[in-house]
């Protein structure tokens, strides 16, 4: 058990922090940059994320090991993680709405914006390829969506700064953001060979 | 809302004025992520080239057909079956690169302009206008893409395709991931400093 735990907590280090999913991965980038302009958005975002990504990596591996490999329909795994991810995005919208209006006010916006976004239909595609087990496809998720808290919160509380600082004209707004990326994805480079899974 | 430009005209303004990575800043995950090699850039351009041509052509001949209100779960149909396509395609006959970033030909499934491409045009216009514009936002992608992976094999490496064409202690950074940032904001930077300096725009911020 102990064993088990202590690989869980590997596996959550890894995907949080070495292979972050911002600056080593390069996923979600649009809308990385897109939103990391206010504080206030990049945590509304990273929190609907984290909780979509974890929700969607448990319904695709129920139904990627009980439906499509008994069935041996795993090559139609693109087509159906997409649907699952979008049909539970439209169901959870709808939920929100009449459930909890306060955080539907809060979150919803985001909501929409992530149906179709490459890092959430990303992490049900690498479980299936690893053949992580249930709990550790959670975990999995769980990790990837600190990662990202991570990111989008060190890059926005960066980009506010940035805004008031003089920048060459050519290199205002995006590419001026992307190299700050390059700086921070530097520093995450220092993670890599922290754990050997 | 038919376009009325001719098709090479059409090819034309995908390559250049709307560029999708350099000029509207979407779709940049993959950009950054398989150009630490020519050869891969070049394949990825050559998925997304695919993909959105034939999406386009596809979307185009059922446009008539398709309910306008459950238009974007269609799209993603269509668009989640030629990824499968190419993605068991680059499985089966170019087995290297697909090692490198299989992952990523999957994840053109969620590119934002392939999506947008067939929303905004293909659903509006024939078969033919349509797929020059996939041909032309394709040809425009891949060519971005290797740009990018040109510079950073060349300077991280110190070859091109594999070979080696320069002698040099290689700057490991540029296929370093951050590298890929590196390259691609100072490439946008140049871009954005040569429509300024010649052509008089505004510099396009994208995003940003």
């Amino acid at each position: 058990m102990g064993n088990e735990l202590t690989r869980l907590f590997e596996l959550f280090i890894a995907a949080s922090l070495i292979n972050n999913f911002v600056f080593t991965m390069f996923l979600g980038l649009c809308i990385f940059f897109g939103v990391t302009k206010k504080m206030e958005t990049a945590v509304g975002m990273s929190i609907t994320f984290t909780a979509v990504m974890v929700i969607s990596a448990a319904l695709s591996w129920v139904v990627f090991f009980y439906v499509m490999v008994p069935l041996e329909i795993t090559f139609l795994k693109i087509i159906i993680f997409i649907g699952i991810v979008a049909a539970f995005v439209q169901a959870a919208d709808t939920m929100m709405r009449k459930i909890s209006p306060e955080l539907f006010y809060k979150l919803g916006v985001y909501l929409a914006l992530i149906a179709t976004n490459c890092i959430i239909i990303a992490v049900p595609l690498i479980n299936a390829g690893e053949g992580y087990s249930f709990v550790e496809s959670l975990v999995f998720a769980l990790g990837s969506g600190a990662g990202f808290a991570l990111a989008m919160v060190i890059m926005a509380s960066i980009r506010e700064k940035l805004d008031i600082a003089r920048v060459p004209k050519p290199f205002k707004g995006l590419p001026i953001a992307f190299v700050t990326a390059a700086l921070v994805a530097l520093a995450f480079t220092g993670f890599s060979g922290l754990i050997t899974l | 809302m038919q376009d009325t430009r001719g098709n090479w005209e059409i090819i034309k303004d995908g390559i250049f004025s709307d560029n999708t990575i350099f000029r509207l800043a979407i779709s940049l995950c993959p950009a950054i992520a398989v150009t630490s090699k020519l050869k891969n850039g070049l394949y990825m351009g050559l998925a997304v080239l695919f993909v959105q041509t034939m999406v386009n052509f596809s979307v185009s001949l059922m446009r008539n057909y398709i309910h306008p209100r459950i238009r974007i779960p269609i799209f993603m149909l269509i668009i989640s079956g030629w990824v499968t396509v190419t993605d068991l395609m680059m499985a089966a006959f170019a087995r290297d690169v697909y090692r490198d970033m299989g992952l990523y030909i999957q994840l053109i499934v969620a590119f934002a302009s392939i999506l947008a491409h067939a929303e905004t045009f293909a659903s509006k216009n024939k078969p033919a206008p349509s797929v020059s514009d996939g041909i032309g936002m394709g040809i425009g992608f891949m060519i971005a893409l290797v740009i990018i992976s040109f510079f950073r094999e060349l300077l991280g490496k110190g070859t091109l395709w594999g070979f080696t064409v320069v002698e040099f202690k290689p700057l490991l950074i540029m296929i370093l991931p951050t590298g890929g940032f590196i390259a691609v904001g100072l490439l946008m930077g140049l871009f954005n400093w040569i429509d300024m300096r010649f052509y008089g725009g505004k510099g396009a911020g994208g995003l940003g």
